[in-house]
């Protein structure tokens, strides 16, 4: 029962993870700009990665692997939005304009 | 019996899930490529590679668990710290008077 339960939650974490994760590839390919490229980048994928991460730790079970796993959840869910607010305001300080409605896609 | 080799449906363990969802993985990081090579500023392609990097981070993991080699999970770590650097000083460092964070 236990065992049926903890199958269901890893397959659920998985497809969450895959779905997020696609849906950060497809916004940094198709979107305008590098702001908004940034946006997608920083939350969708920071999502998808902790889903697939939460996925491996219940796999794994208690072993002192898991707890490796969750440091790497936490890092992941505090480095990667610091990065990509490192990238946008680098360009921003370039002197990259952001893109508005009616402008042609860069 | 371990976990990994627990059956889902019809000899479908949860070691091929996991090594599934890792090739799935696989074929988004590739995608990042395009961004990578055509972006038009340096920031994107940057960009680009550190959604690479944090999906590799991924597949390290997933290969981890479903091949049953923690040490993987080691490799992960290194990697997702180096990722992180990379993209802080390439940030950094190409911006005048630099102070992006």
């Amino acid at each position: 029962m236990i065992e049926t339960i903890r199958i269901g939650l890893v397959v659920v974490a998985v497809v969450l993870g895959l779905f997020f994760t696609f849906v950060s590839a497809t916004g940094v390919i198709r979107l305008p700009d590098v702001f908004s490229r940034a946006h997608t980048a920083s939350q969708a994928d920071t999502l998808g990665a902790g889903f697939a991460l939460a996925a491996v730790a219940l796999t794994l079970g208690w072993e002192p692997a898991t707890v490796k796993t969750v440091l790497l959840l936490v890092f992941i869910f505090v480095t990667n939005p610091t990065a990509a607010h490192a990238i946008a305001r680098a360009a921003y300080e370039e002197g990259i304009e952001p893109w508005t409605t009616g402008d042609e896609r860069r | 019996m371990t976990f990994v080799t627990t059956v889902i449906f019809a000899g479908f363990t949860v070691a091929d899930l996991l090594l599934v969802a890792a090739a799935l993985f696989v074929s988004l990081a590739v995608m990042m490529l395009y961004r990578a090579i055509l972006g038009p500023t340096n920031q994107d392609r940057v960009l680009a590679v550190n959604v690479l990097g944090t999906n590799t981070v991924v597949i390290l993991a997933l290969l981890g668990a479903a091949l049953g080699e923690p040490w993987f999970l080691d490799i992960a770590l290194v990697y997702a710290l180096l990722n992180f650097l990379m993209s802080i000083a390439i940030s950094k460092f190409t911006v005048e008077r630099g102070g992006v964070i």
